[in-house]
């Protein structure tokens, strides 16, 4: 078995859990199953970008994706209570307007690719190969150089959204109360508790009374 | 055809049962390492009935958890809810394939290996949410919620920990990071001196990633019973001990590797006798020197659960986003300068 023909099994099968995980995110009743199929298919698409030789993209859409967005995806979805039944009222009521933005979808992408397929250009050979480079280092070097702009304006826009969710969520709650750390580790204990010094003293002797419960002793 | 499946299939297949095979038997020992440093901690003897100084315990524990019965809760989802304790092992598993023991001894030198171990460390968070929210109860939902939070925010600034790492050494392969530290100047050659702090955050980091006290409020047991795991017994049990086990030894390993400089020596450059090879590691470095101080920093997960009280959840969550990433986020353009104006000789080896 030469290499390629292993590649393209690898391919297939790959492309296979990829599809087969997108349609159940779609069809799986379940919000908790269909974000984990959401998870496969982050996964397998990954799978398939390292098969690519992207090896960057593909553990960074690990890492990111699956890592961290998905995890607080599924923290929202196991929060919430949804009725399936409620759910699917509408269903055939919208069926007719899911269905054509579906087929103009299917058009739109089609025509797409007969565009591309027309204008085909063949490929030049993997520029981190060509450079002799590992993947991440060609994309390095080309993302600080040839792009740097386009680079830092995204890195930029990233950074407003950041701010802007922040600033749109952030309510300063009046009847709750905070504790601030700064404050807590500039108490001194002197201020807090005073310590008296006293002689022992006996406890006078009380009457024993026998309807009186008998105090629990540690 | 045969050649190739021996070559390409059955030597890596045998290269990973070296690797898993002593760490389950290294997690098992350390498990009665634990219980033993605890409890000498604690001025009581830890376990000592079973084999001599009780040795035998952590396998008679093992033994006791496999034939325990494994019961699922009512309602509980049964297909993810056996999935769960899987999907913790085998990230925390398939993380090890690109440890470097050696400057020869590495399973997979992969090229972005850093990364690669970044992706492992974070797919293990799913066996811990899908668990509490597969068991059907409200105390794993809570623990399985707290650990979610926990855990993304904790990998923020282990990330930012690991830039900085590689920003000195130029490379995310592990045995190029490694080789970075070597130099003349045994010990002092090493990332933890011009990384102090980046060193010490990604040990806290890595403590809290793995869910250890002081930061195991995921399982907290005097809140919400045991977290995630209270309604797993038995085998399935088992296999998240082993994960967590086997995630805090990788963590060490870790540490050992991009701060302590993984298998060299730190005598280098200081002693340059001629002696057989089984003496000669003790300055040329070797696989024992990773193991020794892998060892190290894995008593320092002991020692922090027998000393320290466990973190609140809003204390946690302070630590790490207003304490560790600022500290991260500064040291990364401090590792910058020092790259680029020279101010460290380190990492000019790569």
């Amino acid at each position: 078995m030469n290499p390629q023909t292993l590649q393209l099994i690898c391919f297939y099968a790959f492309a296979f859990v990829t599809v087969i995980a997108a349609l159940s995110v779609i069809t799986l009743k379940n919000t908790v199953h269909a974000v984990l199929a959401l998870v496969l298919t982050f996964f397998s698409s990954a799978c398939l970008w390292m098969l690519l030789e992207a090896e960057f993209l593909a553990l960074a859409l690990i890492v990111v994706y699956v890592g961290a967005v998905m995890v607080l995806f599924l923290f929202v979805v196991m929060m919430l209570d949804i009725d399936q039944e409620k759910m699917r009222e509408g269903f055939v009521k919208f069926l007719p307007v899911g269905l054509i933005v579906a087929v103009v979808m299917l058009v739109e992408m089609l025509g797409l690719i007969g565009v591309r397929a027309m204008h085909a250009q063949v490929m030049g050979a993997n520029p981190a190969v060509a450079a002799g480079m590992s993947n991440t280092a060609w994309l390095g070097q080309a993302l600080y150089t040839k792009f740097l702009l386009p680079f830092e304006i995204a890195a930029l826009i990233l950074t407003v959204g950041v701010v802007a969710a922040v600033a749109l969520t952030l309510r300063e709650r009046r009847d709750a109360r905070y504790e601030s750390p700064s404050q807590q580790v500039k108490v001194d204990p002197r201020d807090r508790v005073r310590i008296v010094k006293m002689a022992a003293v006996r406890p006078p002797a009380a009457p024993v009374d026998d309807n009186t419960p008998q105090e629990s002793r540690p | 055809m045969a050649d190739q499946l021996i070559n390409q299939v059955l030597w890596p297949l045998i290269y990973i049962l070296c690797i898993v095979l002593p760490l389950v038997i290294a997690v098992a020992m350390f498990v009665y390492w634990e219980r033993k440093v605890i409890g000498w901690m604690h001025v009581r003897l830890g376990p000592n009935k079973i084999g001599p100084f009780g040795v035998l315990q952590a396998f008679a524990d093992v033994v006791k958890l496999l034939i325990k019965e494994v019961i699922l809760p009512t309602k509980a989802n049964r297909f993810l809810y056996f999935m769960a304790p899987l999907l913790a092992l085998i990230p925390a598993l398939a993380a090890w394939a690109v440890i470097p023991f050696s400057s020869k001894m590495v399973l997979s030198n992969a090229n972005a290996g850093i990364l690669y171990l970044l992706a492992m460390t974070s797919l293990g968070v799913y066996g811990i949410i899908i668990a509490g929210w597969a068991s059907n109860s409200r105390y794993a939902l809570l623990g399985a919620m707290r650990s979610a939070a926990q855990v993304i925010s904790y990998e923020l600034a282990m990330g930012l920990c690991l830039v900085c790492v590689l920003v000195l050494a130029g490379s995310l392969n592990l045995t190029d990071i490694v080789n970075a530290q070597a130099g003349g100047k045994g010990l002092f050659d090493w990332f933890w001196l011009p990384l102090l702090p980046v060193f010490v955050i990604y040990f806290i980091s890595g403590v809290a990633e793995t869910n250890r006290a002081p930061f195991d409020m995921a399982e907290g047991e005097s809140e919400i019973v045991a977290g995630f795991h209270v309604e797993y017994s038995g085998s399935a049990f088992a296999i998240f001990f082993l994960a967590e086990y086997a995630n805090m030894i990788l963590i060490s390993f870790l540490a050992s590797i991009l701060f302590l400089g993984g298998w060299l020596s730190p005598l280098q450059g200081w002693i340059h006798a001629d002696a057989p090879d089984w003496i000669n590691w003790i300055w040329t470095g070797g696989f024992i020197w990773l193991f020794i101080k892998a060892f190290v920093m894995s008593f320092l997960f002991l020692w922090f659960r027998a000393t320290f009280p466990r973190y609140r959840y809003d204390q946690i969550m302070r630590l790490g986003w207003k304490v560790l990433i600022p500290i991260a986020i500064v040291w990364v353009m401090v590792a910058g300068c020092m790259k680029f104006f020279g101010w460290v000789s380190i990492g000019a080896g790569a």
